[in-house]
C-alpha cells in the first residue's frame, strides 16, 4: 500500500477503513540467509538496505520487545554531519544524504525537517576550533558557515550574548541538519522492509548464540532456535549482554543519558542549538516542546533511568544559555542505555567467529547515524567487505591504534 | 544515588568522579612477554555486566579517596563500598 495524498482523500471520504497494518507479524521460519537481531533504529535500517538495495529476500529482524522501543524512541531526533575526523566525516555526510532523500525511499513521512543546526562559541580557541572542523566538512562535501555574533544575534536575538564568564562570540552551523521524528524512522523502516519479505518477528528475545567450531550457526530464543547463515547484532545499549554470548569482551560501557522535554511553547527555536560552554543542546519539536539533554550521567548501568544531579546541571546549562527558557516547565525526562565505546566512534565490523557480525559502539550519537549504519552493516553482511565510507569502523582498531577520537578523551568513555 | 564512603558515612554521588571497572587496579607487568596482549586487554576492554559491578569511584569533592563500590547497574543499589587502599592491598598490589 502506498501513501499519497489522493489516497488519504480516498480514506477520509471512505470512513478511513482501508488502512491495514503496515507490516505482518509472522512465526520465525526454521532457516534464514541473515538474521539481524534487535528491532530498532539500526537493525530495521540494515533489513530495509538488504532487502531493498542488497536484493537479500530472506532476512528476519528478531526483537525482544516492540520494535522501536529502545533508543530510537529515546533520543532527542537531531541529524547532522559536523564531524572533523576522516574516519567519520564521510559516514556521517553519507547518513546525511540518505536522510534528504529517505522520506521519497521509504514512501513514508519522517518529518524530516532541515532547520539546521548552530554550534555556538565562546572564546577565540573555540573559534579556532570551530573554524578548522567546518573547513574539514566543507573538504569532505558537507556545508558549513561561521557565524560572527552579529549574525547569530539576527536569528537568535533571545540568547545570553553578554554573560560575563561565556559570552556569545558566533557560531558554526550547518544549514542541511535538523531533526526527524525518531518514531516515524523507526516506522518507516519496518514498513519497507517487511513489504520487500523482511520478517520481523517481535516479543522474541535472543537467550543464546549457537555457536560451533567457530562458526555462528543461528540464534537461540524465547521462540525456539532460529538458523541463520550471518547473524549480524545492532542492539547498542545491550552489546555487552549480547556479544557476551559469544564470549566476547568488548571496547564498551554501558551508560546512560537523559533526555527532557518542556511544555508545549509557542514557536521561539527556529533551529537546533548547542551550547559551548556547558555540554547543553535544544531544539523545539513540532508540538511546541523544547526538547533537550546534556551530559550522560557518567556511570555503568543498563538502566533506563538516570540521577538528579545531571538533571540540574542540564538544566543550568539551559538557563545560562537562553534564560528566556527558566520559567518554561519540564514535562518528562527520560534515560537510554548507550554503547559508549573507549574513543567515542562506533563499530561496524565482522567478528571473530565466522557468521558473527557486530554493529555497536554508538556512544550518544546513534540516531542520526541511522540510514548510514543500516546501510554500512547491510554491506557488510551481504558482501563481507565494508563499506567504503565505514572502513574505519573495525573491531581490532584499539589493538592496531587507529583510534577515531573527535574529543581526544581516550578510553575513558565517560568523557566523550 | 547515595554511597556510603567507610570513612565519612553517606555522601551524596554528585561529590564523586567515576572512573569505571575496578579491575583498573590490576595494572599488568609492563615487563611480561605478553605485555602488550595484556595491556590491550587491560585499557581497551570490559566485561560491562547487567548486574553487580564493582566501580572505581573518587571522592573528589571530599576527602579524595578512591573507593571500590560495588553497585547493581540495574538497579543502581549499591551493596558494598570500600576503600580502594584495601582492596589494592589485599589484591598485593602495593606496600
Amino acid at each position: 500500500m502506498r501513501y499519497s495524498g489522493f489516497r488519504v482523500i480516498k480514506e477520509a471520504l471512505t470512513g478511513h477503513k482501508g488502512w491495514k497494518p503496515v507490516w505482518r507479524d509472522p512465526e520465525p521460519k526454521a532457516q534464514y540467509d541473515i538474521i539481524v537481531i534487535g528491532g530498532g533504529g539500526h537493525g530495521l535500517a540494515t533489513a530495509h538496505y538488504l532487502s531493498k538495495v542488497y536484493g537479500q529476500r530472506n532476512v528476519a529482524v528478531v526483537e525482544k520487545g516492540w520494535i522501536g522501543g529502545g533508543n530510537v524512541g529515546r533520543n532527542t531526533t537531531i541529524v547532522r554531519s559536523n564531524y572533523m575526523l576522516d574516519g567519520n566525516e564521510p559516514f556521517y555526510e553519507f547518513s546525511m544524504k540518505l536522510w534528504e532523500g529517505l522520506e521519497q525511499d521509504l514512501n513514508y513521512n519522517a518529518m524530516m525537517s532541515q532547520r539546521g543546526i548552530l554550534n555556538l562559541f565562546h572564546s577565540d580557541a573555540q573559534r579556532d576550533a570551530y573554524t578548522r572542523r567546518g573547513n574539514a566538512m566543507i573538504l569532505h562535501g558537507a556545508d558549513a558557515e561561521l557565524l560572527d555574533a552579529d549574525q547569530v544575534r539576527k536569528e537568535h536575538p533571545y540568547l545570553n550574548f553578554d554573560d560575563a564568564r561565556f559570552p556569545i562570540m558566533g557560531g558554526l552551523v550547518q544549514r542541511r541538519a535538523g531533526t526527524a521524528r525518531h518514531d516515524a524512522v523507526a516506522w518507516g523502516f519496518a514498513r519497507s522492509a517487511d513489504s520487500h519479505g523482511v520478517d520481523i518477528i517481535q516479543n522474541c528475545e535472543v537467550t543464546g548464540l549457537r555457536i560451533e567450531n567457530g562458526k555462528c550457526l543461528g540464534v537461540e530464543t524465547s521462540k525456539g532456535f532460529i538458523g541463520a547463515n550471518k547473524v549480524g547484532c545492532a542492539v547498542a545499549g545491550n552489546s555487552g549482554r549480547v556479544m557476551g554470548m559469544a564470549g566476547m569482551r568488548l571496547p564498551i560501557e554501558s551508560h546512560v543519558l537523559q533526555a527532557f522535554v518542556s511544555e508545549g511553547l509557542k514557536p521561539v527555536l527556529p533551529s537546533v542549538i548547542t551550547y559551548g560552554a556547558g555540554h547543553f543542546y535544544i531544539s523545539q519539536s513540532d508540538k511546541g516542546g523544547l526538547v533537550f539533554g546534556g551530559d550522560i550521567d557518567g556511570y555503568n548501568t543498563y538502566a533506563q533511568r538516570g540521577n538528579l544531579p545531571v538533571v540540574e546541571d542540564v538544566c543550568e546549562g539551559g538557563v545560562s544559555l537562553m534564560p528566556v527558557i527558566s520559567r518554561a516547565r519540564l514535562l518528562r525526562m527520560w534515560g537510554g542505555v548507550m554503547d559508549m565505546s573507549m574513543d567515542g566512534s562506533p563499530i561496524i565490523d565482522h567478528t571473530p567467529v565466522e557468521g558473527l557480525y557486530f554493529n555497536g559502539g554508538w556512544c550518544y550519537g546513534g540516531f542520526k547515524a541511522t540510514p548510514a549504519s543500516g546501510h554500512c552493516f547491510a554491506h557488510l553482511l551481504a558482501k563481507d567487505e565494508p563499506h567504503p565510507v565505514a572502513t574505519a569502523y573495525r573491531l581490532d582498531r584499539f589493538k592496531t591504534g587507529r583510534m577515531i577520537d573527535e574529543r581526544g578523551a581516550g578510553n575513558q568513555p565517560n568523557l566523550h | 544515588m547515595i554511597i556510603n564512603h567507610p570513612l565519612l558515612g553517606p555522601r551524596d554521588a554528585a561529590e564523586f568522579t567515576y572512573l569505571g571497572d575496578a579491575s583498573l587496579i590490576d595494572r599488568p607487568d609492563w615487563q611480561a612477554e605478553d605485555a602488550a596482549e595484556a595491556f590491550y586487554d587491560y585499557a581497551y576492554l570490559r566485561d560491562n555486566p547487567a548486574g553487580e559491578h564493582k566501580e572505581l569511584w573518587y571522592h573528589e569533592a571530599g576527602d579524595r579517596s578512591w573507593l571500590v563500590v560495588t553497585r547493581d547497574t540495574t538497579t543502581h543499589e549499591i551493596s558494598k563500598v570500600e576503600l580502594a587502599r584495601d582492596v589494592a592491598r589485599a589484591r598485593g598490589r602495593s606496600k
